[in-house]
């Protein structure tokens, strides 16, 4: 199997519409790529078949479409849509159930001025403050707010894989909705690419929950350290394979975070995975997104590189914490004709 | 609902066009001889911006006179003097840079965004340039104290009239020149406001004369005893007529004409950054550029990807208003022009190749074109062999490397090529095959000041741009 192959099957079998990679039918869509992830040969063989990226060309391409000019109507349509795309994340060793509780309440009413603005996706903890922020939505009425939970030794993914498993279910027990793993980039830089491909699988195993939903697999890659572009798409397609539902850039935790060329590139690898397979990821950028005119870049990339069909919360996501006052800041902005400033919104 | 861009034009207001305009000669504006004027329209909206004089024979001779009056002293200004000058003119380039990309845009047609961002960068690079080299002669290896020509005769075209002037004028003073320029018909008002930037820059009086008017002009230029070097970008039947003109006498002779590139994509390329080069090789400026990738040559083996992804990104062009900060493919630039297109996309149509446009509304006033595909096309089709100069894009197909040279070269032209692939070995095998004054690889539509421009055959001789340009202007 190579992704030629992949692309020209899909070609040929007619495929009802795509189908979320949350849902039920997609591990059947996937089991149609089996061979390629048959073996660590296999796989290896599949990953390094996929089409080279010219990162000059690649990054041309970000800038080009960071020059839209987003305006008025637009402008208004662009900000609420990315407050309820944003993960309102607080990822702190310092974090307390009060400031998870702060957080919650703003999710839910990020501007208490104003109710019309949108409550954001969803509120991302670590594993310890899940409960907490599972009932501080529930009794903020923000039952609709996901909580999402990094895990698997998040930020740097490095322990055993048992406890990995062991910090995923502990985090779907408490309630988490999603659960935002990290890779082990040791392995995927040195080419063990079937151990990350077996991890992925154990993750999204344990993101099974008993009685319940599963909750939804975001795969981060940390992309600030697979240094290369290729390797973005080798992972890309990878975490897909292994049944990731979302694909996320970084943790927010080292020094290159998201930018736009890297998820530009991810976006591409989304719709070529839906062309291939019918099944549609997700994808979260993360990290040093902070400004309204940076969002609205990011939904520029989206629509233009995906269109509609991913341009709502359940397809792509901002882990963002500081981005939100700016957005709230420029709502203020257009409704009124004047800049309000900081004192204006809430602080975290 | 769907994230639709509202429109967000760039302002009208940061340029003012006065309702008429003489001609540029000895450092002063004056009408033409006989009073004779044109009027040059804005070709979005078919509105008339402005009252343009045409020059007689009796105004490019007394351009050419001020020219020559003034060549004397400034060859014997030291180069660093006359440095001075391009320098200031390249700074007040860039100071009034969105005053005049909106008048380009107006003007010709193009989206604001590829006048605010290719063309005018580029026309301030040119001459910072070449205000670099003008003290710097004696190392430009062409021997101790080379000269300049004398009184240059430039012809320019209306597809980049800004840059193309500066390709012509920058190198010219450097190397001491002094010249009379004609802008092309249809776009002469940013030859026009240079002339005005001359003046702002305090350049002495008769280095720089523009003279406007339409083919005839052109012809009385090229023509006149009194200059020493012609230069001319534009199509390759004038080029050959300048050239029938300028056999027999001493004029140096450098001509830059037309082009019908091709882009060849491989199998091992990266597919989403071909496709873009794709794009930018034959959509940017309407397809309104002589090294534009007209002919894609494309390996069977991935036909098919290549072609969806490319019909999938050709839907996202956005035409229309060339003021609007998100148009990507703005207005052709004359009603003559787009006949011309018009044709030649049918003669692809009757001779039996299929062509594809994404759906896309065109404005109702103005000159229009959606940019269009046409698959099955082969070498002997009109639409593989001449230059249509618009936005539509030839498809071909091939097996080998060997096959793709042949296919690339089998032109009369030899302006650019594109070659994409991942594989290094590929790309310098290629590259010394084909035969293109340009080769662009893993990219396309590069321009820099440093780097030569000019053709192999029917595309023209001598280079514009870089060292190599120098030597058009001096005597060596």
């Amino acid at each position: 199997m190579t992704y030629r192959y992949a692309r020209r099957y899909a070609h040929l079998v007619t495929m009802p519409s795509s189908v979320p990679a949350y849902g039920a039918e997609a591990a059947a869509r996937l089991a149609s790529m089996a061979d390629a992830t048959a073996s660590d040969a296999a796989l290896r063989r599949f990953l390094h078949g996929l089409p080279g990226v010219d990162a000059v060309g690649l990054q041309a391409r970000a800038a080009t479409l960071g020059t839209r000019s987003i305006k008025t109507t637009a402008k208004a349509y662009a900000i609420d849509l990315a407050i309820s795309m944003i993960d309102l994340t607080t990822l702190e060793g310092a974090d307390t159930p009060g400031k998870v509780r702060a957080l919650c309440a703003k999710g839910v009413h990020p501007d208490p001025t104003d109710r019309s603005v949108p409550e954001v996706a969803a509120i991302c903890v670590y594993p310890d403050m899940v409960a907490t922020a599972k009932d501080a939505l529930l009794q903020g009425g923000g039952a609709e707010v996901r909580v999402a939970s990094v895990a698997t030794a998040f930020p740097a993914g490095r322990a055993a894989l048992p406890v990995k498993l062991a910090d995923t279910r502990d985090a779907v027990a408490a309630g988490a909705d999603e659960i935002d793993m990290v890779i082990d980039r040791g392995a995927f830089l040195s080419g063990r690419y079937l151990e990350v491909f077996d991890e992925i699988r154990a993750v999204k195993e344990a993101c099974a929950r008993e009685g319940g939903p599963a909750a939804h697999l975001k795969v981060i890659f940390e992309t600030g350290e697979l240094q290369t572009y290729d390797n973005v798409r080798r992972a890309s397609w990878l975490a897909m394979l292994a049944g990731a539902d979302f694909i996320k850039t970084s943790t927010g935790k080292v020094a290159v975070n998201a930018t736009p060329p890297v998820t530009l590139l991810m976006l591409e690898a989304v719709r070529d995975f839906r062309a291939a397979t019918g099944v549609q990821v997700g994808v979260k950028p993360a990290g040093g997104i902070r400004t309204t005119k940076d969002a609205i870049k990011y939904l520029v990339m989206v629509n233009e590189t995906l269109g509609e069909d991913w341009l709502t919360a359940d397809w792509f996501r901002f882990g963002a914490s500081s981005l939100l006052n700016d957005l709230l800041m420029q709502r203020q902005k257009l409704d009124t004709g004047r800049y309000s400033g900081p004192d204006y919104v809430t602080v975290d | 609902m769907a994230f639709e861009y509202a429109p967000a034009p760039e302002s009208r207001a940061v340029v003012d066009i006065a309702p008429s305009y003489g001609l540029f000669i000895d450092g002063e504006f004056g009408e033409a001889t006989g009073g004779k004027v044109f009027k040059t329209l804005s070709p979005s909206s078919e509105e008339v911006l402005s009252e343009v004089a045409h020059a007689s024979a009796e105004d490019v001779d007394r351009a050419v006179a001020a020219a020559r009056g003034a060549f004397g002293t400034w060859s014997a200004l030291p180069g660093a003097e006359r440095a001075k000058y391009l320098f200031r003119i390249a700074r007040i380039i860039q100071e009034r840079s969105r005053e005049l990309a909106v008048l380009e845009s107006l003007d010709n047609g193009k989206p604001i965004r590829e006048s605010r961002d290719a063309d005018l960068p580029l026309v301030a690079a040119h001459f910072f340039y070449y205000a670099g080299w003008a003290d710097k002669l004696d190392h430009a290896g062409y021997g101790p104290d080379p000269k300049p020509l004398g009184v240059a005769g430039q012809v320019i075209p209306w597809n980049f009239p800004l840059l193309m002037l500066a390709w012509k004028i920058a190198p010219a003073l450097a190397c001491g020149n002094t010249v009379v320029l004609k802008p092309a018909e249809t776009t002469p008002l940013s030859a026009l406001f240079f002339a005005g930037i001359c003046r702002q820059a305090g350049l002495p009086r008769g280095v720089v004369n523009i003279v406007t008017g339409d083919g005839s002009t052109g012809a009385e230029l090229v023509a006149h005893p009194g200059i020493d070097k012609v230069a001319f970008t534009g199509s390759t039947e004038v080029g050959k007529a300048i050239a029938r003109t300028v056999a027999g006498t001493d004029k140096r002779l450098t001509l830059e004409l037309g082009g019908k590139a091709a882009n060849i994509v491989f199998d091992d390329a990266p597919i989403d950054q071909a496709v873009e080069g794709v794009v930018n090789g034959i959509f940017f400026n309407q397809g309104h550029v002589c090294c534009a990738g007209s002919r894609l040559l494309v390996q069977e083996s991935v036909q098919e990807e290549l072609l969806d992804a490319l019909k999938r990104r050709m839907a996202t062009l956005r035409v229309g208003d060339p003021l609007d900060k998100n148009t990507d493919i703005g207005a052709i630039n004359s009603a003559e022009q787009l006949a011309r297109i018009k044709e030649l996309a049918d003669s692809g149509e009757a001779e039996g190749a299929e062509r594809w446009a994404p759906a896309c509304e065109l404005p109702s006033a103005g000159y229009w074109f959606a940019p269009t595909l046409f698959t099955g096309v082969t070498q002997a089709h009109r639409i593989a062999r001449e230059e249509i100069f618009g936005p539509v894009l030839s498809v071909l197909t091939f097996r080998t490397p060997e096959e793709a040279v042949a296919k690339a070269n089998n032109t009369p032209y030899g302006l650019s090529a594109g070659i994409w692939t991942e594989k290094g070995s590929r790309i310098l095998w290629m590259a010394s095959k084909l035969r293109a004054g340009v080769i662009w690889s893993n990219t396309f539509n590069k321009f820099d000041p440093a780097s030569p421009f000019g053709g192999y055959k029917e595309s023209g001789f001598g280079r514009e741009g870089g060292r190599h340009g120098l030597e058009a202007y001096l005597n060596v």
